[in-house]
């Protein structure tokens, strides 16, 4: 890695699997029950996660040594919420229909733990390029678990995957369903996001013995 | 360092020069893409209601508008009338489609006189009649546009939603829930009836057109029924206008 010095490297890929944001942080565990019905809106959100926390992390880091630091959090709470609004705006004016699918998720970017956490946590503290590395690792972290979860649940939920049927029809009883399958709307709701994400964890902990806390 | 941020008079003066700066770069902003976002807005208007009249350029199951390039084109080549109902009174207004329902459901909450915009398309020799419904979904609202003809029989329906939850009251907008409301009567044994998106009408394939039901998306039984109740109290608002075709 010529770019990346390996403590760099490491920025990236230590959320992206051994601490992970929502396996092993459980933060973003809102957002990720509210949109992973479909995989679509999975990465639509996955990649605005990821824009806001990377950009959001080097204002943050630019920005640290002149943060009063009684109002830090609210001063962080400002600069995600202008940062959304901008590609709120932007997006309605150039890319409409983009707009209208990320319309629901706006409000829960801005109360995403991770985005908040990630800058108490990492952006106060350092330089912007580490933190921009931060950021991004972290969003891919979130993003890749999104995916996941809204794969398994749009497939199993609905049978379809980016709202293309892929079980065959449910109603003429095509593929599958011709042989009595039938589509499990429980994966559609809530609960079972949690659970998905549980069986993540779990795997990734029975592969992974160092991840599991001593009590 | 931290001294000097700490002080309280340098919280205050940060605080109110964020506030600024942030107040200033957002207002610009808004109003430098206003006009854009305004623009966006109209051409989505025809496309909604071009797409009710059926209109579009659909794909196998995916509700596909006409380009954008080509919407100012086609509405005006499709749509051939635009009216205005206002009680008893009816004008014509080329700019009808502009109007704003949310608006004008406030208007008639004070009291005031509403106005009703209709939407008169021909294609392949076929009258349409278009009018756009608001209501409420689940978390917030939901609208659309119904294409009839003369008989109030359903030709066509255009959903969309501002928040509804995704892979449940958001599929309101996709064509297997939307294509269900064609043929679909409004009326029953002659008294205005509304189409009830129902849980329980055992018709899973809509055979049935008379019935004046559709089926229901499980796990979008609040969002289902604001479909249902939208479609029930704005359009009852047309049977008047639609009574005065018949005598005519």
């Amino acid at each position: 890695m010529g770019l990346l010095s390996k403590k760099d490297a490491k920025l990236i890929t230590d959320p992206f699997a051994d601490n992970n944001p929502i396996t092993i942080q459980v933060l973003g565990i809102c957002s990720a029950l509210a949109i992973t019905a479909e995989l679509q809106a999975s990465i639509v959100m996955a990649v605005s996660v990821l824009f806001v926390l990377g950009v959001g992390n080097v204002v943050i880091s630019l920005m640290r040594n002149i943060i009063p630091s009684k109002i830090r959090i609210i001063v962080q709470l400002i600069v995600v919420a202008t940062l959304v609004i901008i590609v709120d705006l932007v997006l309605k004016a150039f890319a409409y229909e983009l707009s209208k699918t990320l319309g629901a998720f706006v409000g829960l970017i801005i109360t995403n733990c991770i985005i908040m956490g990630r800058f108490e946590a990492f952006a106060l503290g350092n330089g912007p390029w580490r933190s921009f590395l931060d950021g991004i690792g972290n969003a891919v972290g979130y993003g890749v678990i999104l995916i996941i979860v809204g794969f398994f649940r749009e497939l199993l939920g609905a049978g379809t995957l980016l709202g293309i049927p892929v079980l065959g029809d449910p109603i003429e009883k095509t593929g599958l369903y011709e042989y009595g399958y039938e589509n499990n709307g429980f994966m559609l709701l809530a609960p079972m996001a949690l659970i998905v994400v549980g069986i993540i964890i779990w795997v990734q902990r029975s592969r992974n013995k160092a991840l599991i806390e001593e009590h | 360092m931290s001294k000097k941020t700490d002080s309280n008079l340098y919280t205050i003066l940060f605080a109110i020069g964020m506030v600024v700066v942030v107040g200033a770069l957002l207002a610009f902003m808004a109003s430098s893409l206003k006009s854009t976002i305004d623009e966006n807005k109209r051409i989505e208007k025809q496309q909604n209601i071009l797409y009710a009249m059926g209109v579009n350029e659909n794909e196998g199951t995916s509700a596909i508008f006409v380009s954008k390039d080509k919407v100012g084109e086609e509405f005006s080549k499709y749509i051939t009338k635009q009216l205005v109902i206002q009680g008893s009174d009816v004008s014509e207004n080329d700019q009808a489609y502009l109007i704003d329902v949310k608006k004008q459901q406030t208007l008639a909450k004070e009291g005031k006189e509403r106005q009703f915009p209709l939407f008169i398309g021909e294609k392949d020799g076929k009258t349409f009649y278009i009018a756009p419904i608001r209501g409420k979904g689940l978390w917030d609202a939901i609208w659309g546009y119904v294409a009839m003809d003369a008989d109030m029989v359903v030709q066509g329906a255009y959903f969309d939603h501002k928040g509804e939850t995704a892979g449940l009251g958001a599929n309101i907008k996709l064509r297997f829930f939307m294509d269900d409301f064609t043929g679909e009567h409004l009326f029953s044994n002659g008294a205005f009836k509304g189409i009830e998106v129902s849980k329980s009408n055992n018709d899973p394939k809509n055979e049935d057109k008379t019935d004046n039901q559709v089926d229901a998306i499980a796990g979008a039984t609040i969002t289902g029924n604001g479909v249902s109740a939208m479609i029930k109290s704005e359009l009852k608002f047309y049977v008047p206008y639609f009574k005065t075709l018949k005598t005519n």
